[in-house]
Parts: C-alpha cells; sequence; structure tokens
C-alpha cells in the first residue's frame, strides 16, 4: 500500500505503530485531506434534525473546513447545500439558526428556495431592455449545489460525493448497534451547544477519543470519582475497517486497589460537596455507563453517564480545528432527567472538568509535533495490529484509524 | 451603592489571583452559578458550560480546577463595569448587571482576549456582607478560545 516514491510523505513503518509527525502540519497533507477524506464518499455529521425542527427551520455547519446549510424545506424535508452563492461565492448564511421561506443573497440578491432552487436573479431581463443576462442563462443551472443526505434517527450525514455507501453499511455491524444505542428512535431534545476552537490538527482529536490509554492517567477526575478506569471492566471496538471506534466502560467506585496504586492521578482523599453532580441512573441496556463512539470523518458521539452530546469537528488549516458541541436529551425525559443531563455537562465541553485536559494536551501535543515533521509518535500499546479488545491498555483504535486514512490518503 | 462595586471588584480580583476559595465565599449558601454563550441565552436554551448549585457546587468547581484538571498555567484578567442596578428586585434584593472582558495569559504566549460578555446577578446580604444568591455569565463569542479553566 505504502508507495515510497510518493513525494508526499513516506510511511515510517510498514504497520502503523509509527505516525509521522507531518501529518500534524504539512499542508499539502491537509490539502488532500479536505479533497479525499472530506470530500469523499464518506458520511460527515452536519448536526441533529432537531436543530432544523420545521419547515423553514435552518442551520449552519462545516464539512472538513467547507461550509454547508442545512434547512428544512417548505415540504418538511431536509436539505444540505454549500454555503456559497452559486453567482459570486458569497458565505450566505451566518447565523447559527434561523428561520426563512427563502435564501437571499445580500451582495446581489440572488434568491434560493430552502431545497437550493435559484429563484429569483435581479435584472435576468435587463432594465428597460438594457443588460441583464444572455438569453441562454438558465436559473436551473446555478442552484446551491446539494449534497447527498442520510438521516438516521435523530441525526443527519451529508457527503460532497454522491456516490456514497448507504449509511448502515458504511457504520457496518460493530459500529451500529452502538449507534443506535443513544439514537434510539426517540424524538430528541436540544439542550444547547458549546463551540471552541483549539490549535491544533483535527486528526488529535479524533485520536484522543480513540485512546483510552490517557483516559485513566491524564483524567484525574474521571479516574478519581471511578468514571473510567483502566482496571474497569471496558472494551476497545473497532469496525471492520478500522475507521470507526468504540471506547466502551463500565463506572467503578472511588476505591484504591491494585490498579490505582499504579496511577498517580488517583486522588483517594477527594469528596465532592455536590453529590448531584456525579448521580448517574442506568437509562441504556447493558453494562456499559460510558459509550465513547467516533464515525469516520468528523464526529464523536458522547454517552458519558447521563451527559449525551454529538461533537463535531470541523478543520481550520493544519494547525486549528473546532469543536462543535450540541448537548441533548429525549423529547420524553422528565425535568429531573434533564437537570442531570445539565449538571453532568460540567464535565464536558471547553470548561469541562475532564475535557479542559483534552484540548490542553492537543495544544501541546500539536506544539511538539508540528515542528518535528521528520520524526513519529509510537503507537505500541496492546501490539501492532488494530483490533478489537476486551480491555482498554491498547492503542489499537488509533492505528486502525491510521491504517484506514492510509488506504484514503494513499500514503 | 458602593458596596456593591466593592463586591464586583473583589470578585474580578479573587478570579484574577486564581483564590477560588475567596471566590466561593462571595456567593450565598444557596447561590446559583452559570457561564453560558450569548447563543444558548438568546434561544432560551438551558445548558451552561458551567452550572454550580449551592456553595457546594461552587466549591466542587473550585476543588476540581485546583486539584484534578491539567492545564498549562496561565493569568486571567478581568476587567468589570461599573454594575448598573436594574429594577424588579425586591427589598431584600439587588438585581445588578455588569459587562465583563477578560484577558488570558498562558505562560510563554502573548496575552489575548478571551472572552466578553455581560453577567446577570441577584445579590443580598448575607452574614454581614453583599453576596452573589445568583449569577449568570453571558458571554458574547461564537467560538471559546481554547479553553475555559477560570470561571468568570
Amino acid at each position: 500500500m505504502a508507495d515510497r516514491t510518493d513525494p508526499l510523505l513516506a510511511w515510517p513503518s510498514r504497520d502503523e505503530s509509527r505516525v509521522p509527525l507531518a501529518l500534524y502540519g504539512d499542508p499539502a497533507i491537509y490539502a488532500r485531506e479536505q479533497e479525499r477524506i472530506f470530500g469523499g464518499p464518506f458520511w460527515s455529521y452536519v448536526g441533529l434534525a432537531a436543530e432544523v425542527p420545521e419547515p423553514g427551520s435552518w442551520t449552519v455547519s462545516a464539512i472538513g473546513e467547507r461550509p454547508v446549510i442545512s434547512t428544512r424545506d417548505a415540504d418538511g424535508a431536509l436539505h444540505v447545500l454549500e454555503n456559497r452563492c452559486a453567482h459570486r461565492g458569497l458565505a450566505l448564511c451566518h447565523r447559527a439558526v434561523g428561520r426563512a421561506t427563502e435564501i437571499v443573497c445580500p451582495y446581489h440578491q440572488w434568491t434560493y428556495d430552502l431545497a437550493g432552487r435559484l429563484i429569483g436573479v435581479p435584472f435576468l431581463r435587463g432594465v428597460r431592455g438594457r443588460g441583464g443576462m444572455p438569453p441562454d442563462f438558465r436559473r436551473e443551472d446555478h442552484g446551491l449545489r446539494r449534497l447527498a443526505v442520510h438521516e438516521r434517527h435523530g441525526a443527519v450525514f451529508a457527503s460532497f460525493d454522491h456516490d456514497v455507501p448507504d449509511f448502515e453499511s458504511y457504520l457496518g455491524p460493530e459500529m451500529l448497534p452502538y449507534f443506535d444505542r443513544v439514537f434510539d428512535g426517540r424524538p430528541l431534545r436540544v439542550l444547547g451547544t458549546m463551540r471552541q476552537s483549539v490549535r491544533g490538527n483535527w486528526k488529535l482529536m479524533f485520536e484522543n477519543i480513540k485512546d483510552p490509554y490517557h483516559a485513566s492517567l491524564l483524567h484525574v477526575f474521571l479516574v478519581t470519582f471511578g468514571l473510567f478506569r483502566a482496571d474497569q471492566p471496558s472494551a476497545v471496538v473497532l469496525d471492520q475497517t478500522g475507521r470507526h471506534a468504540c471506547l466502551v466502560s463500565r463506572r467503578g467506585e472511588q476505591r484504591a486497589n491494585e490498579a490505582t496504586s499504579g496511577m498517580r492521578s488517583f486522588q483517594g482523599d477527594l469528596r465532592l460537596a455536590d453529590a448531584a453532580l456525579l448521580d448517574p441512573v442506568r437509562e441504556f441496556p447493558g453494562d456499559a455507563t460510558v459509550v465513547m463512539q467516533t464515525v469516520w470523518p468528523n464526529l464523536i458521539v458522547q454517552q458519558q453517564s447521563n451527559t449525551l452530546a454529538t461533537r463535531r469537528l470541523v478543520t481550520r488549516g493544519p494547525h486549528a480545528f473546532e469543536l462543535h458541541w450540541t448537548f441533548f436529551g429525549y423529547a420524553d425525559d422528565d425535568e429531573a432527567m434533564t437537570l442531570r443531563r445539565l449538571r453532568q455537562a460540567n464535565l464536558m465541553g471547553p470548561a469541562g472538568l475532564v475535557s479542559i485536559d483534552d484540548s490542553e494536551m492537543m495544544e501541546l501535543s500539536q506544539r511538539g509535533a508540528a515542528a518535528y515533521p521528520g520524526r513519529s509518535a509510537v503507537l505500541e500499546l496492546g501490539g501492532r495490529d488494530a483490533a478489537s479488545a476486551d480491555h482498554m491498555v491498547t492503542e489499537a483504535a488509533v492505528r486502525g484509524f491510521y491504517r484506514y486514512y492510509r488506504a484514503v490518503m494513499e500514503l | 451603592m458602593s458596596e456593591l462595586v466593592e463586591l464586583y471588584a473583589e470578585y474580578g480580583d479573587c478570579l484574577d489571583e486564581g483564590d477560588l476559595e475567596r471566590w466561593v465565599d462571595l456567593f450565598t449558601e444557596d447561590a446559583s452559578y452559570r457561564l453560558t454563550s450569548r447563543e444558548n441565552h438568546d434561544l432560551g436554551l438551558p445548558l451552561a458550560l458551567v452550572r454550580c448549585e449551592g456553595r457546594a457546587g461552587l466549591r466542587d468547581r473550585a476543588m476540581a480546577i485546583g486539584r484534578t484538571a491539567v492545564f498549562r498555567p496561565r493569568r486571567m484578567r478581568h476587567l468589570i463595569g461599573a454594575p448598573r442596578v436594574v429594577a424588579g428586585a425586591d427589598d431584600d434584593t439587588i438585581a445588578s448587571r455588569a459587562t465583563f472582558a477578560v484577558f488570558e495569559t498562558i505562560e510563554g504566549e502573548e496575552t489575548r482576549v478571551f472572552l466578553t460578555g455581560r453577567s446577570f446577578d441577584r445579590v443580598v446580604r448575607e452574614g454581614g456582607r453583599l453576596r452573589f444568591r445568583e449569577r449568570v455569565c453571558v458571554f458574547d463569542a461564537s467560538l471559546v478560545p481554547g479553553s475555559i479553566v477560570y470561571p468568570l
């Protein structure tokens, strides 16, 4: 697979036990990612259907770095459109959410309906017989470009490449049950959003959620309060391709044992003054209390106790990305459950008692890695393959990600 | 009024000095603190980036930042505008608003504007001094630069 003559990059190992640090800062790599990964035949997450609840609702997001608009037209159908006026290329929608019957470009007032059809062009036939568009100008040739769209149980995905496999085969039999665990078909209720920019390469975020090694070490809060720890029953699950993965774990107790003695981060003496912060109730079938799912190429589904969120990755050049969190519950949640989700949201987001650690580490990773493009990172925990495991002392999911990444990128 | 101004000044000072224990003490026992974005606030969405209930919840936030969170050392600088007392509160409660601008200096980096916004507050007298019974900080930005380590 690795072509040693490829001028873009020579992969430093036969397998994925090494990752070249050039992947984190090279503009040519980044350009190829935009084209092949975010422009390729893959389902990128754009948002929740509940964010465009009614005919006329629209919301903005991005795939890779390309801005898109999600709309619900007058008939209730969902569309994902390039956020780019067909005339001069302006980004048409700026606010996060809105309602409209049509989309009007402010520059020359080209007007589109919510399905992206061009319905109005000022001075089409000229003014007093002068000027105007040529006689063969056809409005139907100049609509907003539509992406392929698929909604599954309230989550909306889109692809620039219409030659994309059906969504269910795309997720695969290993991942679909985990996806449906949270998106089980019940109507969703959006609780709010959080957005942050991180000065790091977008892949660092994906790696982070595929890497259970750090969770038991870096996250003192998780370890101390037993939310995620190497000694608890857990699993790392990959799909056949390696591109998607889940970290699955079960909550334990705040009690010292053989495993915690090896974790400097376990703080046995800490107690919460407000126990309501961590007052989880079981709401999903099975024993797992946390499932973090990564869906290629831009989605993280977070279920930590009762805090549920999607995290959408938006790239901003090789050295920065944005993380868009949408926290949600179910329309049939009672008040106590909603409050529980809102309280547990303290763990996540830009101010999250757990996730602060991650964004800090990613900025440090970027600073080191991007400055040494000729060097490599080491991924050998749990072996050199990329297979599912019934424990979390493995970096297999990160290797799986890079195995697939190399195939798509031809590196 | 000068006592109210003093409360806000002390509030900013606690956070500038990273003294979160003293920060907790500026709230009443039953206080509520929320930090959220203008977008959530305007859309009436209940999610907050930081949500503390009572001094217990504030103490947990202070403990977690002080003892469990891993982050690069940084200095925060709070410029809090003069509080404006608004109508609607009863005799015992002052409803006030203030704008804030917070700057962040991560060690080894230049200073950047971190977040700006407004706070919607309820202040009461408890234990011989004014304290916040409710503080809702609403920041303007659509994107948070990096992490919010310390409360606003």
